[in-house]
This record gives C-alpha cells, structure tokens and sequence, in this order.
C-alpha cells in the first residue's frame, strides 16, 4: 500500500468533513500547541529536521524561510497562503481543498505560530471559486471550534485566516507580487532584498507558503521527521508528493506517492499508461515552466535532487505527457501564448521579448518559418533571463528545451514550409 | 447605486480590514455581482468604498481578468486555450459553441445571455477540455455535453433525460 498521508480522508466524490480530519488525529497538534508542548523554535527545528521543501515550485526549505523572520521582527506577523495556482497543467491544490480542507487550515495554524503570526491570508485565483467556497464554510466550522479566533483552545495564541479571491492574473503566484496583489496594488513583483520575511505585507515580515507545503506540516508534527524523510524513496528527499498527471495516458489525475517515484512508474501505474495508440515523445515534468524531458530520462526519480542533477525541475510535479502525434512547436506555441498574455509587463525583456519568441514560432508552425529563426530563439531564450522575476526565464524553459532536443522536428517545419502533425481537434 | 445593505455591509468588511485598499478587489467582485460588470458609476462608488481614486481603482480593474469593465452577458462562457485543453480538443470546443452562439470570440449574443472568451489554464486539466462559465467549471467537454448545458442555461430548465 502507498502510504497516504495529505490524502488519506480523500472520499470518493466528496470532502472530508472536520469530524473526519479530526477521527484521524486532526488539531491533535494544534492542542498539543495551546498545552505548551511546543513553542515556535521547536516548530521550526522540527520542520526543518524533517527536510520539509517547498511545494510551490522552488522547492525552498520551509523552516528555513520561517526562520529568516529575523528574531526582533515586527508586530504583527502575517502568513500568506498561496493557492493562485495557474502553472498550466497544475491543480493539486484544488485537489487538496476538495479533498480534506482542515489538514490545510490547521497546517496554516502551524505555519503562523512558528513565525508569531497573528493573521493569515489566504489567496485563491478565481476559477477556484467552487474551493473558495468550501474553505470560507471551513474556516466558519474551525472558528465555531475554537481552532481559530483569539485565544485559540484556551491558550494565549489568537490566529485567524482571512480569504480573499485573486482578480486573475498568473503573475499573482508570484510570492512578491502576491503580497501586492493582496495590499490592493498593481501586482508587480518586488526584487528582494528586502525579503518579504524581513518587509512583507505593509512593511511587517511575512511569509508566503504554497499550500500543499502548509498541508504536510500536521503530520510531520504528528508523526516526527524521522518518519517524514522515511516517505521518501530518495536519500535526500523527504515526504509525499501531489503529482498531476495529464495529456495522452489513460487515466490523467492527482495523486500522492512518495517523492521520488520514478517517472515510468508515475505514467504507467498510477495514470494508467499511455493511451492507445501513444507513444511517449516527451513530457514537461513539472509545469510549463520547466523543460521538456525526453524518453531516455524516463526512469528519473521524481524529486528536486534528482530531477536538477540531470538538468531539470520538479517544479510543480504537474506531469503533461506528449506522445509521437503531437506537435511539440504547437505545444510550445500554445506555451508562450500563455506567457506572453499573462505578462504583467512591469518589466521589458518579459513583456517584449515573449510576444516576440511567440511570434517567431508562430510563423515556423504556420509554414513562415526560416532557418535564421532557430539562433534568433535561442538569443532570446537566453535574454528573457534579464527579466525582473523568474516568470520570464520559466517561459523560456520549454522554447530552450525545444531547440535543444527536437531541433529536428523546428527544422523539419522550416524546410517543409508547413507543420508535418495534424492539428489537434 | 448598490443596496444600502450591500455597501453597509462592504464598509463594514473594509474597516476590519488591515488596510482599505485590501478590500479593492473583494469590493469590486461584489460591484460586478450586483451591476453584471463595473460601469463607470460603478468604479466610482467602489473607489469611494475602499478609499481609493477611480484612476488608481482603474489600474486593477483593467489588470485582472475577472474584473470586466464592459457589460458582459449574464453568462460568460471562458474556454480554457491553454496546452492541454488544447490538446484535448479546445478548437472544437470553440467551433461548436460560435457555431451553437452565432458569435465570435470575444463578443455577446443579442439577447444578452451568453459572452465567449478563452481563458488561460483553468486548472481542470485533469478533465480537459474544459471551460468556466461564471462560477462553474464543465470539463470533458463534447458537442451533446455544452448543447445540454447551454440549454439547461438559456431556459433555465434541464434538457429532456438530464436531471
């Protein structure tokens, strides 16, 4: 059996209630909290034993981060809670909400008590809107309990989370810009220093956690790092994963298995397997952002370690498979449509240099394409790295990727004047 | 003018709030709610709820792509275009419903009803292809599946043999 750990209330068709996550050990720690058994710097030294990375996409240490609130900080504290999820080809933090939303608001409860917060945000893009409704009657139901508000189960901790909806842009995912986004700004990202753990939220230290990262903290409290790192089927890993799987195999979804599952064994037995039909041509490992991973990585382990040691990301662990019908200049296209629309266009060499990347695979998938082109990509693949955050260089993980791996297939549709895949319908 | 309830109980939120401008967006969501999208008269009572001029309330309405600052049909369709809906079959998708719509992407119908935008990556792409229309997501999109949906839209009732 996997051992499932964010997953293991998940009901077929319907969301664990507060009654469930608490039969299964829920807010145990939260009583443990307002009993005294831990303080802040015990949260963090425990966090940080068991290896706890961020589930975001960067894959920064949790209680590192935590710690970097410097120790004589100011009053107040706020935590943020990042579910703008908008990588294309992610949706494990929707999956998460609908499946057990209290493992999430009592790791939110955690995550504030280790930094001495006394208010969390919570941010969720708008297409969520089914989510942001089942955690605001959440939240309702932990407040009624005493597991949120002032005083929270007797103790002197007052910590309560405050839900607001993103108005939908894919720059506010970006930590910086989220803070702005949430401050009722323009949503330009900032480059630090000052980091947002030192000035966040109107001046005061504050952090940013995805959701999926804030998810896991119950249990490493509950159950101890060492029993965290032992999830793992890597050394240096730690922990489960939320893996999204989607495109050409038979069963596309979200699933949990333990870091560091090797790719082959994510597609072919947890998503089904290729479709028939489909062969495995290539698949972006992590997300959008990340570079196309080819056949011959296939047995890579699923885990940050791993995955950059060969020149990858994990990213978001959202795994969309291509297979040998597809169109990979199409799909790349399709890409950096994406991007370049959802620029924020704070800064030049993203807000210009994507339209202008989009562009010129548009005239090589529409049979305009010239051999000049290919060089041409590959400098602006490489300038958009100048941009202010790390979106732009993220956008040009899969055009980089592209000319390096299936040059081929960029040609072949320069010297044909045509795209030799038919379109998808 | 929103109901008097309505902006008593938006103050309310904006003066429990860190800071006013916190409230902008949330304000403006409730404004659309009310007027369908955010007019002119709307933007200015927004800004005036949240403490803020239209100008700078302006710079976040037109940022975000759920903030619409021109009327909309009471349904807005949003297709999701982005890699794997696309794959999955977002053009025929498109297709179907300007075919079903008489309109183009980008425009409303006649009678006010439906508007037809794409959308990047909606995050259902575990049931592509997928759209949004208002609140609601419909993924495993087929010509019969969006005929019964825009129906059970148009009149309110569910088509013949759908619950």
């Amino acid at each position: 059996m996997l051992p499932q750990v964010l997953f293991q209330n998940r009901k077929p068709r319907r969301i664990a209630t507060m009654e469930e996550y608490c039969g299964s050990g829920g807010y145990r720690v939260l009583e443990d909290i307002a009993r005294g058994k831990y303080s802040p710097a015990d949260i963090c030294r425990i966090v940080g034993e068991a290896g706890l990375r961020g589930r975001g996409g960067a894959g920064f240490p949790a209680a590192t981060k935590w710690m970097s609130v410097p120790v004589d900080g100011a009053y107040p504290r706020y935590l943020a809670a990042n579910a703008d999820e908008m990588e294309p080809g992610t949706f494990k933090d929707r999956m998460l909400i609908h499946v057990d939303p209290h493992t999430l608001i009592e790791g939110m409860i955690i995550a504030g008590y280790a930094i001495s917060a006394s208010k969390a945000f919570f941010f969720i893009r708008p297409s969520y809107d089914s989510s942001a409704m089942i955690l605001e009657r959440e939240l309702e139901r932990a407040r009624q309990a005493g597991y949120l508000g002032d005083n929270i189960l007797g103790s002197d901790y007052s910590f309560d989370i405050i839900l607001h909806r993103s108005g939908g842009r894919y720059i506010c995912g970006e930590a910086t810009a989220l803070l702005n986004a949430l401050m009722g700004k323009r949503p330009n990202p900032m480059k630090p220093p000052p980091y947002p753990t030192v000035k966040g939220l109107w001046n005061r230290p504050t952090v940013v956690n995805n959701v999926e990262t804030l998810a896991n903290l119950p249990h490493i409290l509950r159950n101890g790092p060492e029993w965290y790192k032992g999830l793992a089927r890597t050394k240096t890993g730690a922990g489960t994963k939320l893996f999204c799987i989607s495109g050409k195999v038979n069963r596309p979804g979200c699933v949990e298995l333990p870091i560091g599952t090797p790719l082959r064994e994510i597609i072919e037995e947890h998503a089904g397997g290729m479709r028939a039909g489909s062969e495995f041509k290539a698949c972006l490992p992590g997300g959008a952002s990340t570079r196309y991973l080819t056949k011959d990585l296939l047995d890579v382990e699923m885990d940050f370690d791993s995955l950059s040691a060969v020149g990858h990301r994990l990213g978001t662990a959202a795994i969309t498979v291509f297979d040998q019908k597809t169109c990979l200049v199409g799909v790349t296209l399709n890409l950096l449509q994406f991007f370049a629309r959802e620029s924020c266009g704070w800064c030049t060499p993203c807000r210009e240099g994507l339209p202008y990347i989009r562009d010129l695979l548009w005239r090589i998938e529409n049979g305009e394409g010239r051999e000049e082109y290919i060089p041409m990509l590959r400098q602006m693949s490489r300038d958009v790295w100048n941009a202010y955050c790390a979106l732009a260089p993220g956008a040009a993980s899969p055009v980089e990727s592209l000319l390096t791996f299936f040059e081929d297939e960029v040609r072949e549709h320069i010297r044909l004047k045509k795209c030799p895949f038919s379109r998808p319908r | 003018m929103i109901p008097e309830a309505l902006k008593r109980e938006l103050l309310e939120r904006t003066a429990r709030a860190e800071h006013p401008r916190e409230m902008a967006v949330d304000v403006m969501y409730a404004l659309q709610g009310y007027y369908g999208y955010m007019s002119d008269e709307a933007m200015e009572e927004a800004a005036e709820i949240v403490g803020m001029t239209p100008l700078e309330l302006e710079e976040l309405a037109t940022f975000y792509d759920f903030i619409y600052r021109r009327p909309v049909g009471r349904y807005v369709i949003r297709v999701c275009d982005s890699a794997v809906c696309w794959m999955e079959g977002y053009q025929s998708v498109v297709d179907h419903l300007t075919s079903r719509l008489g309109i183009g992407l980008g425009d409303t119908t006649a009678d006010g009803l439906f508007s037809l935008i794409p959308v990047c990556c909606i995050g259902y792409c575990d049931r592509a292809p997928a759209m949004l229309i208002n609140r609601k997501v419909y993924g495993e999109l087929t010509p019969e599946k969006i005929d019964r949906i825009l129906q059970k839209l148009a009149t309110g009732k569910p088509a013949a043999g759908e619950e």
